[in-house]
């Protein structure tokens, strides 16, 4: 999936581009106000979003930019899809189309025909080209019933499917695509995942702007990671994934122990907290199917007598997926003394899916559990990785059969 | 680092140059210029049970109103024994013919004032030559004055004017008005982007050009006031000398002709100031385009 090939001649080419936005700190909006103080200079405070980024992206890759809130990753969308005046130069050859929001100019006003052909006039479709969509347009989109009604009537998630279906109708040869995978419920993310594979199996150069890691990981070639306007690492996503993780969970250690200190007594210190693949080697990113460890290193202040460990792993949901104790197993987990380190170890069979996972510690004396130590949460994250996203929370061991049922038989299974 | 390095730019494709206010894909531009027009004067009258008869409402009314003062009480101009060469010759279809152009012209501007603004949600998120939007303003007021015009000529033929070749001077001078309206729309529409108490400026001009222009006046009551020279700067004007030749070609009135009065030269001078107001709206524009997704 992640080949990270460089190809000879990019569709898009960057190079040397700059976006500076100047935002004057008193906005002067009429002419009165000019008129009034003609005098008055207004001073700009100038925000340089984009340093000196460089980049090509071959035909037929899909590429990925991702990055935090803020890095500037859509302003460098919208410089590629002509929407904003930048520094530097940036090439394109071939068709282009932008998907920054999804139904962008529907008048609610109107019924859907109208909203379609005008949207495709827009995204460069001639209004013939337009017209003769329309009818797939509202195939896909399961809208047949409801062509005459105004869109203003039309439920949110009507409204979705629209703007979605109405998008991916124009043939464009490189599509710009912002974070559109955000919107919708889980049938039409995986309906979005679905015509994404469609259009990466016809050779579309795809660029994606997303800070879903998963959706990086499952559909790029190659990634790009910006923080703060400039390009932190471009090569394979899962590397930017890792990269991704660490500015977001590891930036700032002092911050983040600052606040995991509030949530207990402080008798004892969660220290640190990591995962182990199948070999016992540390690592950040697991494949599925190994049996794994998620250790945590303890330093007791005090005498403390049979402490309870319980984990938690959060998906991206926040939903915990697996919850374990040492009071189950470990009752009486015994007695330790000040400065005493400890090792807790959970092994389990890796089922989970493909996605970032967070483990949350609560470090707590004996009994019920709410008498706390310490409480380690957000500070590391690790992903796992498979090669076939379900869309379960888990993917259990299944067996698949498929056995022919003789007629004979159907009737003894009914009954 | 730069995957670009090494290979010669005219390889790379087309250059992005980020927004213009014009393209090089005129069919497309044309497109949407039209579609948008279309589906804003479809909004606005498919949407009531009456629909285009109120659109036409308003000016009539104008006009009611106008023509029951001028003639039944103010007797500024009266449509009885006048005859050809008498400048109340046919005043209603006159009036009524001036009203509608100045209807067209300022729905095309007042409308062009807040349109880049009132179409941020398209301007922030898509690629498109941004003159469509003042363009496509236009165009519908276009539409309107096409059908009110209908109403004129019938307004006309009813009340005795014959329909004769001066008519074909007509859309001439639909044309330099609407190339003076759309330098105005260009350039509002830009202004408004910086400074939005346009809007509210505009719409107290229009009203001073409506009393400015020939619309409810004729233009012989100016010109008993005024010295010859000050109706001819008074001339200069393009919506006055617009709406003038617009009577006149209508009615074939040869007093009230545009040419006779002015003369070839100050006919080239307004012609001068409509190419000047065009040009400066089209450079104005063409200079904020690139930027105005930025400052909206």
């Amino acid at each position: 999936m992640s080949t990270g090939r460089q190809p000879a001649l990019p569709v898009i080419a960057a190079r040397g581009v700059s976006k500076t936005f100047r935002i004057p700190e008193q906005k002067v909006h009429t002419l009165k106000e000019r008129a009034l103080h003609p005098r008055r200079r207004v001073g700009h405070q100038v925000f340089q979003v984009l340093h000196d980024i460089s980049f090509g992206v071959g035909s037929g890759e899909f590429f990925g930019i991702a990055g935090r809130n803020g890095c500037g990753k859509s302003t460098l969308l919208k410089c590629i899809a002509g929407i904003y005046q930048c520094e530097g130069d940036i090439w394109c050859r071939g068709r282009l189309s932008t998907l920054i929001e999804l139904g962008v100019g529907f008048n609610m006003e109107l019924a859907a025909r109208d909203n379609v052909v005008m949207n495709g006039i827009m995204m460069g479709l001639s209004p013939r080209e337009a017209r003769r969509r329309y009818d797939s347009v509202i195939d896909f989109a399961e809208l047949t019933g409801f062509q005459e009604l105004k869109l203003k009537n039309y439920s949110s998630g009507m409204l979705v499917r629209l703007a979605f279906s109405v998008a991916i109708q124009v043939d464009a040869d490189i599509l710009l695509i912002d974070e559109v995978l955000a919107v919708g419920d889980a049938a039409f993310q995986q309906k979005c995942f679905d015509v994404f594979h469609t259009l990466r199996d016809r050779g579309k150069t795809i660029v994606l702007v997303s800070h879903d890691m998963s959706a990086l990981q499952r559909f790029c070639h190659r990634a790009m990671l910006l923080e703060r306007g400039s390009i932190v690492h471009l090569g394979d996503p899962q590397d930017v994934a890792e990269r991704y993780l660490e500015l977001n969970f590891g930036r700032d250690p002092e911050a983040l122990s600052a606040e995991g200190e509030d949530g207990g007594d402080g008798d004892a210190q969660v220290m640190e907290v990591w995962v182990e693949d199948e070999e016992g080697t540390r690592s950040r990113s697991v494949p599925q199917g190994q049996r794994i460890s998620l250790r945590v290193l303890v330093r007791f202040m005090v005498d403390v007598e049979d402490p309870q460990a319980e984990v938690q792993i959060h998906n991206e949901d926040q939903k915990a997926v697996l919850v374990a104790s040492t009071w189950v197993q470990h009752e009486h987990s015994g007695r330790f003394g000040p400065g005493e380190r400890v090792l807790f170890s959970f092994s389990f069979d890796n089922v989970l899916a493909p996605g970032r996972y967070s483990p949350v510690v609560n470090l707590a004396h004996r009994g019920s559990g709410l008498d706390v130590m310490d409480r380690y949460e957000r500070r590391f994250s690790f992903l796992v990785r498979a090669n076939l996203p379900m869309g379960g929370i888990v993917d259990l061991p299944t067996d698949v059969a498929i056995e022919r049922v003789e007629p004979g038989v159907e009737q003894e299974l009914s009954a | 680092m730069s995957a670009v390095d090494g290979i010669p730019f005219e390889a790379l494709g087309r250059p992005i140059r980020g927004p213009q206010a014009l393209t090089s894909d005129w069919n497309r531009f044309w497109h949407l210029t039209f579609n948008i027009a279309r589906i804003t004067w479809k909004l606005r009258f498919f949407g009531s049970v009456l629909g285009y008869v109120w659109q036409l409402m308003r000016p009539l009314l104008l006009f009611g109103v106008l023509y029951i003062f001028f003639t039944k009480i103010g007797h500024v101009a009266s449509e009885k024994g006048s005859k050809p060469g008498q400048p109340e010759h046919f005043y209603g279809a006159q009036l009524l013919g001036s009203i509608v152009l100045f209807t067209f012209f300022s729905e095309a501007t007042g409308g062009a004032v807040a349109s880049v603004v009132s179409q941020e949600a398209i301007v922030r998120k898509i690629q498109f030559p941004r003159m469509v939007i003042p363009l496509s303003i236009v165009l519908g007021a276009m539409f309107n004055l096409g059908l009110n015009l209908i109403v004129v000529l019938i307004f006309a033929i009813a009340s005795g004017v014959r329909p004769m070749l001066t008519w074909l001077e007509l859309p001439v001078i639909i044309v330099v008005l609407a190339v003076f309206a759309t330098g105005l729309a260009m350039l509002l529409s830009s202004l408004f982007v910086y400074f939005r108490d346009m809007a509210p400026i505009w719409e107290v001009v229009l009203q001073i050009i409506f009393y400015a222009s020939p619309v409810v006046v004729p233009l012989p009551a100016i010109q008993a006031k005024l010295s010859p020279l000050l109706v001819k700067i008074y001339m200069l004007n393009p919506l006055a000398s617009t709406f003038e030749e617009f009577r006149h070609a209508m009615v074939n009135n040869p007093a009230a002709g545009v040419a006779t009065l002015l003369g070839p030269v100050w006919i080239l001078g307004m012609l001068l100031i409509v190419a000047l107001v065009f040009s400066l709206g089209f450079v104005v524009f063409n200079r904020t385009a690139p930027y105005v997704a930025e400052n909206l």
